[in-house]
């Protein structure tokens, strides 16, 4: 069972699983400069607070150069499958970099223009990152959800979302 | 048994009725729709646990829980792409069942068996939870330490075919729960005081499961729609109860016993079952074209280990499966911690959830047989629309945590960890499950060494941490063996067809 992104395999290494044997190693070595910086535990302590980070850092690095080794010798990921997944065409990554956009401009504008207004903003641009181009209908979907939940939190859960500047008129 | 009618009590509220019927029509829904696991509901669904009591929110995430098996086993059979890895073989046989007119047989045996495998394991549960409990609170410290370590290495290496991968995601969820001060001094927080308190389970377990898997969907997303079998009303004849209702049993047999051990899991009964039913019928050469055995075995295999899985969560508070662990967080977010000391402490909520397994299983198995091809319309909603929804709740569930837009910017960093996990095959169970009991087992290993009063030798002067240690050996030799002897498949006959389904 071995599920490649291409199924012709024309290069045998997969070259970005170098990419994240280095991110082990980096975050292994961070792991371990934080834990050096740590002072001896107070008294009633008996286990440092350095003591389980050197363990996880020293263990993110070997990982990260298993993984390394790993990856020369030819060993290739098993991507994961899911109904709606097609693996027999390469990751879409103007897909994935517009979603995360729109992901980071709902985190700018939140405390700005509240959850009722960039909830449906999100709701919108994923839609039409996604392919949807009945933006009109995918607006009026979003500015339904944001809203409705706004109001079902706040009078279902008894949870108040911050409004922002939508703050008394909600 | 008073303790079990006191259960049916809190159960049969009209309230919590009403949340075990919202947690099965949630469940079948999210199972039946594509891209959406029980995992990842519950996940976006965490919110919930801020203002309903825990009894109506635990009944319903069990329905939830429950449900999704239901659904997700219509989606396969109609579909012909598991969801999960334990619905694979439904995925095969169902859909080669489904193909040659028999959809609505396959459908039938699929839920009843369900039904049936689901009402044991909960009877067994029943029965096993309060002797389980019993032993298990003489358990100290240094045991607890051991079985925590013994879970970190079940879930790492009985799931998924690369170990490496599996330590590779257990170690970054442990360096995850690092980040915070709960040792009283700032770990990993680079300076910065919204860390001061941890990551939030809540935003993990979101960005990880939902965001991640969003994006990951939306980078493959299938540009031609699939071909949809349509069904009518389910139903069976004699002969096919006749072919069915022993495979259930076995299927029983096989799935709850793995779902109760750590990492025990959902796919290898239903592998196991698939096999043995294959080896028995009286039809082998139907298996692989769409025989009934090879549903109903499976089906039950697979619920049944949903219900096996609730025993060591609710006696240990040892999480199996990814939607395991999310309870676990729900529950934890209530300041319950699920463990030795739940079922003395929490009586009325555990046997409420457990009387309410069987009202969550007669629901599901009345709304599934009549409303079957209502459901399978649901595969039909439009991808844009139902990933951006995925995208706005996960949005609005990370949130709601504490309305602080710094929670979203990490949700955003492990939307695109997760992401790369999928990208990478790292498997997500071992990272959740090492964010969830990373800060436990610490906490387990410094009560013990308290107590000795800094002895190490304490770690292994209970007869039972000595024996978990002992597994844990035998676990490494064999893989050990296996590493040497090169890895062969656990059932040789079904990866052909398992291989033409992923290949497709």
């Amino acid at each position: 069972m071995t599920a490649t992104t291409e199924p012709g395999a024309t290069a045998l290494v997969d070259k970005a699983q170098y990419g994240l044997a280095a991110f082990l190693g980096l975050a292994g070595g961070y792991v371990l400069y934080d834990a050096s910086t740590l002072d001896r535990a107070f008294n009633d302590q008996p286990v440092q607070p350095y003591a389980l980070p050197y363990v996880v850092g020293a263990a993110l690095l070997v990982l990260g150069v298993l993984l390394a080794v790993a990856t020369a010798r030819g060993d290739r990921p098993e991507a994961e499958e899911g109904e709606d997944v097609d693996l027999s065409q390469g990751t879409d990554l103007r897909t994935i970099g517009l979603l995360a956009a729109v992901l980071v401009a709902n985190l700018l504008l939140i405390d700005w223009l509240g959850w009722a207004i960039t909830g449906a903003l999100l709701f919108t641009g994923a839609t039409y990152t996604l392919g949807s181009r009945t933006w009109v209908r995918n607006l009026a979907i979003g500015a339904a959800l944001s809203v409705g939940t706004w109001y079902g939190f706040y009078v279902g859960l008894g949870l108040p979302i911050p409004a922002g500047i939508l703050d008394g008129v909600l | 048994m008073d303790l079990l009618l006191d259960g049916f009590q809190t159960a049969l509220t009209p309230e919590n009725l009403l949340f075990a019927l919202i947690g099965v029509l949630l469940g079948t829904a999210v199972g039946v729709l594509p891209g959406i696991g029980p995992a990842m509901a519950l996940a976006l669904l965490l919110p919930v646990t801020y203002s309903v009591g825990v009894d109506s929110a635990i009944i319903m995430f069990a329905g939830i829980y429950y449900g999704g098996m239901y659904g997700g086993s219509t989606t396969s059979i109609l579909l012909n792409t598991p969801g999960e890895s334990s619905s694979v073989i439904t995925a095969i046989e169902g859909n080669k069942m489904a193909k040659s007119g028999r959809a609505a047989q396959a459908l039938a045996t699929a839920a009843i068996g369900s039904f049936v495998a689901g009402t044991i394991g909960t009877v067994l549960l029943w029965i096993l939870v309060p002797r389980v409990a019993d032993v298990v609170v003489t358990l100290g410290a240094p045991s607890y330490f051991a079985v925590m370590v013994l879970a970190f290495f079940a879930v790492t290496m009985v799931l998924g075919s690369s170990k490496l991968r599996g330590f590779i995601s257990l170690f970054l969820g442990l360096a995850i729960a690092l980040v915070g001060t709960s040792t009283g001094q700032a770990r990993l927080t680079f300076g910065n005081a919204q860390l001061a308190d941890g990551i939030d389970v809540v935003v993990v377990a979101v960005g990880i499961f939902a965001i991640g898997e969003a994006l990951w969907v939306a980078a493959h997303l299938r540009r031609k729609p699939l071909e949809i079998i349509p069904v009518g009303q389910p139903w069976m004849s004699r002969a096919d109860w006749k072919r069915s209702w022993k495979p259930w049993l076995r299927g029983t047999a096989f799935g709850f016993p793995f779902g109760a051990l750590p990492a025990g899991g959902a796919e290898v009964p239903t592998f196991l079952s698939y096999a043995t039913e294959q080896k028995l019928s009286k039809h082998p050469e139907e298996f692989g074209k769409g025989a009934i055995e090879g549903v109903a075995g499976p089906e039950a295999a697979n619920n049944a280990s949903a219900a096996g899985t609730l025993l060591p969560l609710l006696t240990l508070g040892l999480p199996t499966t990814a939607t395991a662990s999310i309870m676990l967080v729900a529950v934890q977010s209530y300041g319950i911690q699920p463990g030795p000391q739940l079922l003395d402490s929490e009586p009325k909520l555990v046997w409420g959830l457990l009387a309410s397994l069987v009202i969550a299983n007669a629901l599901l198995l009345v709304i599934n047989l009549p409303m079957a091809p209502l459901w399978a319309r649901l595969l039909q909603i439009p991808r844009p629309q139902l990933y951006a929804g995925i995208l706005f709740f996960a949005t609005l569930g990370a949130y709601t945590a504490n309305f602080a837009a710094f929670d979203l910017l990490l949700l955003v960093v492990l939307g695109l960890l997760g992401l790369a996990m999928r990208r990478f095959g790292l498997p997500v169970l071992p990272l959740i499950v090492g964010v969830i009991l990373g800060p436990a087992m610490e906490l387990q290993l410094t009560q013990a060494l308290q107590i000795s009063q800094g002895d190490v030798s304490t770690l292994w002067s209970e007869p039972v941490a000595v024996v978990v240690y002992a597994v844990m050996g035998l676990m490494l030799l064999a893989m050990a063996v296996g590493v040497v002897r090169g890895k062969k498949s656990p059932v040789p006959a079904t990866t052909e067809d398992a291989e033409e389904l992923v290949n497709r």
